[in-house]
């Protein structure tokens, strides 16, 4: 449904993104996960005809992004990074310009936005400049949607979202996938990785791994250990001075910790942590998240 | 069991309390945005502030910065009142924002320059902190270079260092690492820890739930109210969680 080959994009000497490719089927959830300045929005606006690249090609539902914009704008839905829906026209104005944009009604697509639309229908008459950052949200979701388009491309539709509306945002993706869209989505939060069928991770305009998020976790080979103590913050300064160590980080309660070649066992490491009088020691073997692969990743590449 | 509290605290613990907040009011009309808060932070404390998305954090941070006033309540921030002295509250405080700290047409020592003129250090003390932060940060090298080409991680680090320019008693962090990437994000808590070590009061917002686990008490904020404040911990103990993440859900949704 999506294709990509090759694409090169540079902004002056900045390379934006370096030799990109990669498909996405048809009712697949992809998911595009990399911290800001990764080239994800330079992807997602190349791919929407927005802008040009420098070389390579990509196609949307069999139409090229440079020939055939017209096609694709037509049967794509697009939810840019920012709000970007008319603040000063009140919700149902916003959508009825939009679904008039496209030669449609409200009503001709109503089942399709009725989840995600009911939930903001009683705020109708509202600006959309007065909503909450949850209620814009859902509006820029049911505008994009009100076309019926065959491919949704949303650019960090949940950044800065607090976890209880990220999380019935996903719900919503999740249903319209199962009708059959597919659904490009960005994101720096790596836990929302688990919700999407693929994932590529980004960075530095590169994508350093793309494959299902279990297959992505299943490659890692690195012996982690998760490691905590009364004092976290000595903690992860002792464990850095140990000349074994490769990477600590904290992670949540815990820290997560790597030895360089792997070489030290949980006995070694909590035998040098209790010579440090660490009291309310654990230390033990942990499955890697998304997140550990993806900073592995990082330190491969050059910082 | 507040009450028992209040009777049994010590002056010391007193001196030890940088934000005292009790009974704070705001509203906006007839809207009200934060519903008699009551809360305290001690030196040295990594205070995590959290809740849903219009659940009033900004409005009661925008507060203990003294840029706005409550409606009612008490409130003292580094030992001064929130009502009267908020020119010495400004002194005694940095503040850094997610969205805007620095200026990108500036380069990074014209940044330092700017902020230290704007909290009132001499040229020297001037000088003298921007080296040792720059050395720091390891920084060195770009100083003559505009914020605008440096990446997001970089910069968030850098505008850390200048909201503490002035030797604060207390930091402001508004969701300081929303779209950083996970390695920086890390090294930024290292900054955070470090300041507290050194026993600055860190007042952190953020929407990372791992990032809860970091600070030394958390509270919650739903529709106005703090309907949670304790450790990580007990947090995680009083609502039967595996993680903060399960806290927020259960709290914020009303499961519990």
């Amino acid at each position: 449904m999506i294709k990509v080959e090759n694409i090169s994009k540079s902004y002056d000497k900045v390379e934006a993104l370096k030799d990109i490719s990669f498909e996405v089927e048809k009712g697949e959830l992809l998911g595009l996960i990399g911290p800001d300045g990764a080239g994800k929005t330079t992807l997602m606006r190349i791919l929407m005809t927005l802008i040009l690249q420098d070389r390579g090609n990509a196609t949307m539902a069999g139409f090229d992004v440079v020939k055939s914009y017209k096609n694709i704008r037509l049967l794509v839905g697009y939810m840019p990074g920012r709000f970007s829906l008319y603040q000063d026209l009140s919700v149902e104005e916003n959508l009825n310009f939009f679904a008039t944009v496209f030669g449609t009604t409200i009503e001709e697509n109503y089942d399709l936005i009725k989840d995600i639309y009911s939930q903001i229908e009683p705020f109708k008459t509202r600006l959309a400049g007065r909503l909450s950052g949850g209620m814009k949200q859902k509006l820029a979701l049911s505008c994009a949607l009100i076309h019926k388009p065959e491919i949704l491309v949303l650019d960090e539709p949940t950044t800065g979202v607090d976890v209880v509306s990220r999380k019935e945002f996903w719900e919503m993706l999740k249903k319209l996938q199962q009708q059959g869209i597919t659904i490009l989505v960005s994101t720096p939060y790596m836990d929302e990785a688990s919700l999407c069928d693929r994932v590529a991770l980004i960075q530095k305009g590169q994508i350093m791994q793309i494959d299902s998020p279990s297959t992505i976790v299943e490659n890692y080979t690195r012996k982690l250990f998760a490691v905590r103590s009364g004092e976290m913050y000595r903690l992860i300064n002792d464990l850095r001075s140990f000349e074994k160590t490769d990477t600590a980080y904290a992670f949540g309660q815990y820290l997560h910790y790597t030895s360089k070649n792997d070489e030290v066992e949980a006995t070694e490491l909590e035998q040098y942590l209790l010579e440090k009088e660490h009291v309310q020691l654990q230390v033990f073997d942990i499955e890697p998240g998304i997140e550990d692969v993806f900073m592995e990743l990082m330190s491969g590449k050059e910082l | 069991m507040k009450d028992e509290l209040l009777k049994t605290e010590t002056v010391t613990e007193t001196n030890n309390k940088v934000i005292q907040v009790k009974n704070l009011v705001k509203k906006f009309g007839s809207f009200v945005a934060n519903k008699s808060l009551t809360f305290d932070v001690y030196r040295g404390e990594i205070f995590g502030f959290l809740g849903a998305n219009g659940a009033g954090k900004t409005t009661a941070m925008r507060i203990l910065c003294g840029l706005s006033s409550p409606t009612s309540g008490e409130i003292t921030v580094g030992g001064y009142d929130i009502y009267k002295e908020t020119e010495k509250i400004k002194k005694n405080i940095g503040y850094m924002s997610q969205k805007f700290s620095l200026y990108e047409d500036m380069t990074v020592s014209e940044n330092i320059r700017f902020y230290g003129g704007i909290y009132g250090l001499s040229i020297s003390k001037r000088k003298e902190r921007e080296a040792e932060m720059l050395a720091k940060l390891k920084m060195d090298e770009v100083k003559n270079k505009l914020i605008s080409s440096l990446p997001l991680g970089w910069k968030q680090k850098l505008a850390f260092s200048v909201a503490m320019l002035h030797d604060p008693q207390i930091v402001f962090l508004d969701e300081p690492t929303g779209g950083v990437d996970p390695v920086t994000r890390r090294q930024f808590w290292d900054l955070i820890y470090e300041a507290a070590a050194n026993g600055k009061t860190i007042f952190v917002t953020t929407h990372y739930m791992d990032e809860a686990e970091y600070c030394d008490r958390v509270t919650i904020m739903v529709d106005g109210r703090i309907d949670a404040l304790d450790t990580p911990d007990k947090l995680k103990k009083q609502f039967n969680a595996q993680n903060m993440d399960e806290v927020f859900l259960k709290l914020a949704r009303g499961v519990s």
